[in-house]
């Protein structure tokens, strides 16, 4: 019988040619929206994570979603932002390794705070003239997943 | 003089007292008006910096007169250009400075936001005199002061709202703070271009189930007001000249309309007046524009001593 909490190839993806080696630690992000992992390989910064090992795998079958994205980050746990996640799409699902096995599934919120991911793109706000100032955004409306600029309040409406 | 423990505190925006805390400050601002010669002396030795990144007389000089008044001494700029900002210095390394030569800063900002960050970098209190078309706590306190000191309550009012009410940042921040009273009522004056936007309705009125209307004619409604809050329509917030032309007589308050309102209702606005108030009205008791920017001053006082944390 296998382990349940081996990391596999995710359950419900019929793409057993396109399955990579399991990783002995670091996270398999799974459930993202097709056509979704650029971008969270750029919100994550992953082409900066220095000896990271990285796999995705796009437009995949899936019996839950018809299609989705799947990534696997070979990495030191404590590596990944998963805040990050959240504000992107909590309803990704995050499997943490460690010794070749999933440890945690933490489930993804939406953070109550998020720093230097958004832009604030009012330019009558301060952080368009203060250089140093980190952009910060406030969860403003849960249900909503609305954000405001700590400082002028502007709505970000880029997601 | 007493001297009382308070932590550092700022005021960034007219929520951020509580309806507890706002009234000691009414009640503070209240005894100072009526016994001005208790507090002359009450922040001798104690210094305002008014920073204003942009002009702004009425407000700059409500702050100093408070000030003086309670026998404290002001120092400051008046324009980016005269101060370190045209050098390119950021805004927190003015405030870290200013806390250096100061026990309170009055600042005004062009940019949203400004002032907050000056709070996270000061040593001293922080009051947000205006931040673009952000926030102006100061006007809304002044707001509530006049109305506290002449009507005698913030509860069971109808309040009408006249002019600009998309743009008019004093009107939100007021219907913001009165929502927080029993039995409040917002009759709410404007052309359709100019109504309330939707998250000011949704994140003020529907959330609070504060019940309103919204008319068009304030002829129509100046019967039923307790308050009457008029703002400038401006001609080039109109769509077109056309809409300008037909609607702007409604949003002048003259003395006929002013025969239609109840004999105790008041009449407030921010200032500055253009034309949406004929002088013919300044001489009607109820007219107190005037004398709100008066109470704007006991308010401010009342302020500066609260962040202080002085009392006589």
């Amino acid at each position: 019988m296998s382990n349940p909490n081996q990391n596999p190839a995710p359950q419900d993806t019929d793409c057993d040619d396109l399955s990579i080696s399991r990783i002995h630690e670091g996270y398999v992000l799974d459930h993202i929206k097709a056509g979704s992992s650029m971008k969270i390989y750029d919100f994550l910064k992953l082409g900066k994570l220095e000896g990271a090992a990285i796999a995705m795998i796009m437009n995949a079958k899936s019996s839950k979603m018809g299609k989705k994205d799947l990534i696997k980050i070979e990495c030191p746990v404590g590596s990944i932002d998963l805040d990050v996640l959240g504000y992107i799409d909590h309803n990704i699902t995050v499997n943490i390794i460690k010794d070749n096995e999933i440890k945690e599934k933490p489930k993804l919120r939406p953070p109550k705070v998020i720093k230097n991911i958004i832009r604030c793109t009012n330019p009558r706000c301060i952080t368009s003239i203060e250089q140093e100032l980190d952009h910060i955004f406030v969860l403003n409306d849960e249900a909503k997943e609305q954000y405001r600029c700590k400082y002028c309040e502007a709505r970000y409406h880029g997601k | 003089m007493q001297m009382m423990q308070t932590k550092l505190r700022h005021l960034m925006s007219p929520m951020d007292f509580s309806t507890d805390e706002l009234a000691k400050l009414l009640e503070l601002a209240a005894d100072i008006e009526a016994n001005q010669e208790k507090y002359a002396h009450v922040c001798q030795g104690k210094k305002l910096a008014t920073c204003f990144y942009e002009p702004s007389t009425r407000t700059r000089l409500s702050f100093e007169a408070a000030m003086l008044n309670l026998g404290g001494s002001v120092l400051g700029f008046s324009s980016a250009d005269s101060s370190s900002a045209a050098k390119g210095e950021s805004v927190s390394d003015t405030i870290r400075v200013i806390s250096c030569y100061a026990d309170i800063c009055a600042m005004r900002h062009p940019k949203e936001g400004a002032p907050l960050v000056a709070s996270e970098h000061s040593r001293i209190p922080v009051i947000n005199a205006g931040d673009g078309g952000h926030q102006h706590p100061t006007q809304t306190l002044t707001d509530l002061y006049t109305i506290y000191s002449l009507l005698g309550r913030l509860d069971n009012l109808t309040i009408g709202l006249c002019g600009d009410l998309k743009f008019g940042r004093t009107v939100h921040s007021l219907m913001g703070a009165m929502v927080r009273y029993p039995n409040i009522r917002f009759v709410l004056i404007s052309p359709e271009e100019l109504r309330i936007p939707s998250y000011v309705r949704d994140n003020i009125l529907v959330k609070n189930q504060a019940p309103y209307e919204e008319v068009e004619r304030l002829e129509d409604v100046i019967h039923q007001l307790d308050i009457l809050y008029m703002t400038r329509v401006q001609r080039e917030r109109f769509f077109n000249e056309e809409d300008y032309v037909r609607m702007k007589d409604f949003y002048i308050l003259n003395k006929e309309k002013m025969e239609l309102a109840r004999k105790d209702m008041i009449v407030l606005h921010p200032l500055p007046r253009v034309n949406e108030i004929s002088v013919e009205v300044d001489d009607d008791p109820r007219a107190v524009y005037f004398l709100q920017a008066q109470k704007g001053v006991y308010i401010r006082e009342a302020l500066i001593l609260t962040l202080l944390g002085l009392r006589p």
